[in-house]
């Protein structure tokens, strides 16, 4: 009789459900996978290395391009980790703002997450809902810093500016009737925080109509519920954090053990899982994007009452108002400096973590007292969560690989850096 | 105009001195011909239709710029059309290591066999292009053979992903041939003929007749069977674009492409439908009969009402499409195994009581 070897399966780095660029190399008895061989580096762009010769502000638009679907939980990492070093106040307006847009971010998040995932698991339908919603919030996104991803809104100290009056309006065009123009535009002709309000009063219902799909259709079930079993002791083991580690059951979430910025001052819960399987991440992750609606909320609400400047009045980090320089010798000079040289933080070395959606994203950041960093060390969630590939797909079948790459919500961007 | 004339008559006095065979012949083929460009039309405006539905499902438009001769209305009505033409006009790659024979034959089988089955689909009381007394066997037996052009396409394209495709094909067309043919074993019992225009018959007298109340759930698993037959969701493990990228289909461009995966597909999905609508729901049968007067326009039975009911059914694959997730495929193997196969087993077996027993509407027989 013939000699049968296992076949090895080349999955990637051009497959619909890579997520970018993973290449896993499979090997495989049938169907069933007997090891998965994660192939990292296609998307390495040298970001830590690039940050070490740029002055600091320069890099935080670096941080947008690392997990790109979470662009503004990343720059947050990194301005914590200068802001600590600089030991600069940040005014508690700004801190509201930031846990706001990160919260936008996480909803932005779980929603490309949630329609690749079920576009991967084939209903297909999913993705087109969930980009419905993103719509609305990059439309946040632009209005606030003037893109739609790659926001570069968060600064040292604060934010770049104070939230807009006015967002940008849908154009009348050959494609679209006045009568849709007319709706889209209706929610969107007050400030941004009217429009944000409309969306969290809409959002809630969206959700429920993407879970009137999946939660308890059985097919949905038959493909995520016991596939991909993190216990709670492999999910510290392995490094795991955010949805992957509390959909094991370990209510650990940085927003509450370690709040940053505004977090303690607004009322959220953690959601957890049971069983740690692909399903109950599902269901963590879901609930997650209520829990986010639920702190939009509340910052739309004390951001309306309270007003303030949003970005610390120290002239050493951030630049003044430009009315102050046309007539202030002083204001001047800083400005020139800042937008030279930088400034210079000094000299030593911190570690800000953030709950970002995927998890515990972190910048380690060494300072020699230059207006350079002298080391820039990203931590990200996604390369622990990749790291157990192997372990959470051996034995499953290949149809659940592909749930498993979605239920680990991989981004390249972040991992390869 | 006297050419015109002149080349009618001299038409007519040729079709005249033929002899009785070769007209029957002669009339056979355009038959064939014409069903067939009709399938094939179907086929094309059904793509569209699947583009449509599911767009408007998915809050999007679909097609909507290829018109007629750049004529300013049905925009998108043509891109099937366009579709077909980029197809056509591709080149056909032939991978270095492909089993090229088989490679170019695997479409052609998948096509003869799904167009082929058309002939004994009964359109109407008047129209059938061959009234066979097997009707049904003749139909199962070429959708079993279909499923080689799968098979094949798989195996010569040389390539793991097809290769995956094609056994999981393989496993799943046995899978649910049996349910199906169960399915079908019930209705030629409610019947008592394989010939699909007195299966039609039987069922005439009111809505209550159908097969569809009184075998409601061998429709059902016919239904469910038919989708899985022809690979869509959320039967389409074949394909499952998300894991074996296109799965059989995955080395096949242009023409090939167009003949082994489009026009099969959505043939045999209109197939299964016709199908599906004469054996549970009464063919070409009004579904007023017996409710108005049977002078009553609508009361008569025609082409109309079964064009109606595959509509519905073909709705139904294309709504199933953009609803459901995709099951795995040992998943799929366990539903058709352990819960079709049964279930079809248990009713066909109360059937044959009721039958034997003179119980109920089947009282006539035995």
């Amino acid at each position: 009789m013939a000699d049968i070897q296992n076949f090895t399966l080349n999955f990637g780095p051009q497959h619909p459900a890579a997520h970018g660029v993973l290449r896993l190399v499979l090997e495989m008895d049938g169907e069933v996978v007997q090891k998965a061989d994660p192939h990292i580096g296609l998307l390495h762009r040298g970001t830590e290395k690039l940050a070490e010769s740029k002055t600091f502000n320069q890099s935080i638009g670096y941080m947008d391009r690392l997990d790109y679907a979470s662009m503004m939980c990343n720059e947050h990492a990194y301005v914590l980790a200068v802001e600590r070093l600089l030991g600069v106040e940040v005014p508690l307006r700004a801190q509201y703002i930031r846990v706001m847009f990160d919260e936008i971010t996480r909803i932005l998040n779980h929603l490309m997450w949630l329609g690749a995932h079920g576009l991967d698991i084939g209903a297909m339908t999913m993705f087109l809902y969930c980009f419905r919603e993103r719509e609305d919030l990059m439309d946040a996104y632009e209005a606030v810093s003037g893109t739609r991803m790659h926001a570069t809104y968060y600064r040292p100290g604060g934010v770049y500016r104070d939230l807009p009056d006015n967002i940008p309006q849908y154009a009348p065009s050959k494609f679209r009737s006045k009568k849709e123009i007319d709706r889209l535009n209706l929610a969107r002709s007050g400030s941004l925080l009217d429009f944000l309000q409309d969306f969290t009063d809409r959002f809630p219902k969206c959700v429920d109509e993407y879970e009137t799909l999946l939660t308890d259709n059985r097919i949905w079930k038959q493909r995520t519920v016991n596939i991909g079993i993190v216990t709670p002791e492999r999910a510290k083991a392995l490094g795991f954090s955010g949805p992957m580690v509390r959909g094991s059951g370990l209510a650990w979430d940085l927003r509450k053990k370690q709040p940053y910025d505004a977090y303690a001052q607004v009322d959220f819960d953690i959601p957890v899982g049971v069983n740690g399987d692909c399903y109950d991440r599902y269901l963590v992750r879901v609930e997650e994007m209520r829990q986010s609606n639920r702190i939009i909320r509340q910052c739309i609400d004390w951001l309306r009452v309270n007003p303030g400047p949003v970005i610390t009045g120290d002239r050493k980090v951030a630049p003044p108002r430009r009315v102050e320089m046309k007539g202030d010798m002083e204001s001047l000079i800083h400005h020139f400096k800042l937008a030279t040289e930088g400034y210079a933080v000094p000299e030593g070395e911190t570690y800000a973590a953030v709950e970002a959606p995927k998890g515990e994203f972190a910048v380690w950041l060494v300072s020699d007292g230059a207006n350079k960093p002298y080391r820039v060390k990203c931590r990200a969630p996604g390369f622990a969560h990749l790291s157990a590939m192997e372990e959470l797909v051996r034995g499953h079948m290949l149809a659940d690989v592909v749930a498993v790459i979605g239920t680990l919500d991989i981004v390249f961007g972040e991992i390869d850096r | 105009m006297s050419t015109i004339t002149n080349l009618w008559t001299s038409l007519v006095t040729w079709w005249t001195a033929l002899s009785a065979d070769v007209q029957h012949l002669i009339i056979v083929f355009a038959e064939i011909v014409g069903v067939m460009m009709v399938v094939i039309v179907c086929v094309a405006f059904l793509t569209l239709l699947e583009r449509k539905i599911i767009g408007w499902m998915q809050v999007r438009i679909g097609p909507n710029q290829i018109r007629i001769f750049g004529l300013p209305f049905l925009k998108g009505v043509a891109q099937p059309f366009a579709d077909v033409i980029k197809l056509l006009l591709k080149e056909v790659l032939l991978p270095a290591k492909a089993d090229k024979v088989v490679f170019l034959l695997a479409p052609l089988i998948a096509l003869t066999t799904a167009l082929a089955t058309w002939a004994v689909v009964p359109f109407s009381p008047a129209f059938v292009l061959a009234d066979v007394d097997a009707g049904l066997l003749y139909i199962l037996a070429l959708t079993s053979l279909g499923v080689y052009g799968i098979i094949l396409a798989g195996w010569a394209s040389n390539s793991k992903y097809a290769m995956l495709g094609a056994m999981r094909s393989a496993a799943q067309i046995v899978a649910y041939e049996i349910a199906m043919g169960f399915a079908l074993v019930g209705v030629l019992m409610a019947a008592g003929s394989l010939n699909l225009s007195d299966i039609v018959r039987a069922q005439s007298g009111s809505l209550l007749t159908w097969n569809m109340v009184l075998l409601f759930p061998l429709m059902v698993i016919y239904f469910i069977s038919g989708i899985a037959e022809t690979n869509r969701a959320p039967f389409d493990v074949v394909e499952g674009e998300s894991e074996i990228v296109a799965g059989f289909h995955v080395e096949y461009s242009g023409a090939s492409f167009a003949t082994l995966f489009a026009l099969p597909e959505y043939a045999n999905m209109i197939l299964v439908a016709t199908l599906a609508a004469v054996l549970f729901m009464g063919g070409w049968l009004s579904p007023f009969q017996g409710i108005l007067a049977d002078s009553s326009p609508f009361a008569q039975p025609s082409f109309a009402w079964l064009f109606v009911k595959i509509c519905w059914f073909l709705f139904c694959f294309l709504w199933f499409r953009a609803t459901f997730p995709r099951y795995r495929y040992d998943q799929i193997m366990r539903l058709g195994w352990k819960v079709f196969i049964p279930l079809t087993l248990v009713w066909i077996l109360v059937e044959c009581a009721m039958v034997s027993m003179r119980i109920g509407p089947w009282s006539h027989f035995g």
